[in-house]
């Protein structure tokens, strides 16, 4: 479904984010990113949506290269993967419902069904009542619950989330990660990247290891191990 | 499509409606300068009515000798006409002269008695020109004073005025030059600082602009509600700055008649429509344009 095929990021300063990393990642899958922060697990996951292009090598979505596609034809890439941010990137000008309801609105469908969808999204990440608040009277993992609401409401087939549970407390970071595995359960590829030690070992599924920009491990049932 | 469209055009009014400090900024700013344009169109209004009252102002005269019947000056007359560049020519007979010479003086008996004591009509019967275009006086003075007419002409007004009309004429077509020249000066600058304020507003939104393309959005569905909140601030801006214009075109109207004979408020209602074409083609162009420019330089994510 996914590959990284011999891909190097390098920035116009010279810093070197990744370096000739290649896997592949099947339909279904749970796949953890782990590494310190600057190891280039976000350079990896901008990759996918194309916010960023490579230096060399390919990255392929569904057998299609991400980076030679005209600008015109990113929105339907990115409609196809629910992206959760570790700042949360909520509209602040929007409610948690028409933060949901923009990805249905942006796809151009019928009111009824947006209103039916969100209503059960919300109902599923248990802000059915909070559901007309503004992200300012969120609190941190509110905000986080309505992002991934906003990522899994158009059914995409990959949910990537980057540090989702970093700004979290412990209590909601475990919500946050059992949403995400209930998400997978139900057959979408999710794709984390985090550096906490503790969820990794907790999910006990596959795990990508990045030091320095180099993939070092690819463990099916990996740990989180200090390099 | 058609929903997609409804959705920006009710993403764009509430833009316009809540977005109160984006909003408030350009609507105050593009109101400034559609009331600075519409002054400008008002100023050159004013110099082409004041242009053609000094112009109509301007004559010849040509004053025939006493000897010359009424007969031969009206022939004088039709050959007159008969010129392309001839306007009008008004005869004014010995007896209407000495009329409105009379009329003119009559408080002054100082001017008045000499007349009583020459016991005759001294005027001159003479014919009033006026010329299509200005600047074809000097091309009638000379028709008149070429030879066919020595005999009956005793004197032509035009040359004592000459230097005068010339003056006139060139610090007319300084002013008019003058008040273009600024016009475009201040227009552009007016348009800059909207431009620019457009900007600074969408340049707020740039995280939102990102977050949208991040999510899926296509560049239209982002960048069509900034079109039509910049329109709509156009639309508001057009409404305020005629508003403010009539009120005080009404405040200052009677000072601005006394003084110039320009009825500020008459000009305001017959070329309303012009004017609201030229703020609301001015106002949504800008808004729709600066938006557009603004919106596309986020839009690159």
């Amino acid at each position: 479904m996914i590959s990284y095929r011999n891909v190097t990021k390098i920035y116009p300063d010279q810093s070197v984010a990744l370096r000739n990393v290649s896997f592949d990642v099947k339909k279904g899958e749970f796949v953890s990113v782990v590494g310190k922060s600057g190891a280039g697990k976000t350079t990896l996951l901008k990759l996918l949506l194309a916010e960023e292009r490579p230096t060399e090598g390919e990255v392929l979505f569904d057998e299609i290269l991400v980076h030679q596609l005209h600008p015109s034809q990113l929105p339907e890439l990115r409609r196809n993967i629910g992206m959760v941010f570790q700042d949360y990137k909520l509209l602040n000008s929007k409610t948690a419902y028409e933060n949901v309801a923009y990805v249905m609105e942006v796809m151009g469908l019928e009111e009824d069904t947006i209103v039916r969808d969100v209503g059960e999204v919300l109902e599923i990440v248990g802000l059915g009542e909070r559901a007309h608040h503004y992200p300012f009277q969120l609190s941190g993992g509110e905000k986080q619950r309505v992002a991934i609401a906003r990522a899994l409401i158009h059914r995409p087939s990959c949910i990537v989330a980057d540090e989702p549970t970093g700004n979290l407390d412990p209590y909601h970071t475990r919500d946050i990660i059992r949403l995400l595995q209930k998400i997978n359960e139900l057959g979408t590829t999710v794709i984390l990247a985090t550096h906490n030690k503790e969820i990794v070992n907790r999910i006990g599924r596959r795990v990508l290891t990045l030091v320095e920009g180099q993939l070092v491990r690819d463990e099916e049932h990996g740990k989180f191990i200090v390099v | 499509m058609l929903i997609s469209f409804k959705r920006i055009l009710r993403s764009g009014f509430e833009k316009f409606s809540h977005d109160r400090s984006s909003t408030g900024a350009a609507l105050v700013v593009m109101t400034v300068v559609l009331f600075a344009i519409s002054s400008l169109a008002i100023l050159q209004g004013m110099s082409a009515f004041l242009v053609e009252r000094l112009q109509e102002g301007v004559d010849v005269s040509a004053y025939f000798r006493d000897s010359v019947s009424e007969e031969e000056i009206f022939k004088v007359r039709q050959q007159l006409l008969d010129l392309e560049e001839v306007k009008e020519v008004e005869y004014i007979s010995k007896e209407e002269a000495l009329r409105r010479f009379i009329e003119t003086y009559r408080d002054k008996d100082a001017i008045l008695a000499p007349l009583d004591a020459l016991g005759r009509n001294p005027m001159l019967a003479h014919l009033n020109l006026k010329a299509r275009n200005p600047a074809e006086y000097a091309q009638i003075a000379d028709f008149l004073a070429g030879e066919a007419f020595a005999s009956a002409i005793a004197s032509i007004d035009f040359h004592d005025r000459a230097p005068v009309i010339e003056r006139l004429f060139l610090i007319t077509s300084g002013i008019r030059a003058g008040v273009v020249a600024i016009s475009i000066a201040l227009s552009a600058v007016a348009v800059l600082v909207a431009f620019n304020t457009i900007r600074l507003t969408i340049y707020n939104s740039k995280e939102e602009i990102e977050i949208m393309r991040l999510v899926g959005a296509s560049s239209w569905f982002i960048r069509g509600p900034f079109l039509v909140q910049g329109a709509l601030v156009g639309v508001a801006a057009s409404a305020l700055a005629l508003l403010l214009l009539f009120v005080l075109s009404l405040v200052v109207r009677a000072q601005f008649q006394s003084f110039t004979e320009f009825d500020i408020f008459s000009f305001l209602i017959s070329q309303f429509f012009t004017l609201l074409l030229l703020c609301l083609a001015v106002g949504i162009g800008l808004g729709v344009f600066s938006s557009a420019i603004a919106a596309r330089r986020y839009l690159r994510v």
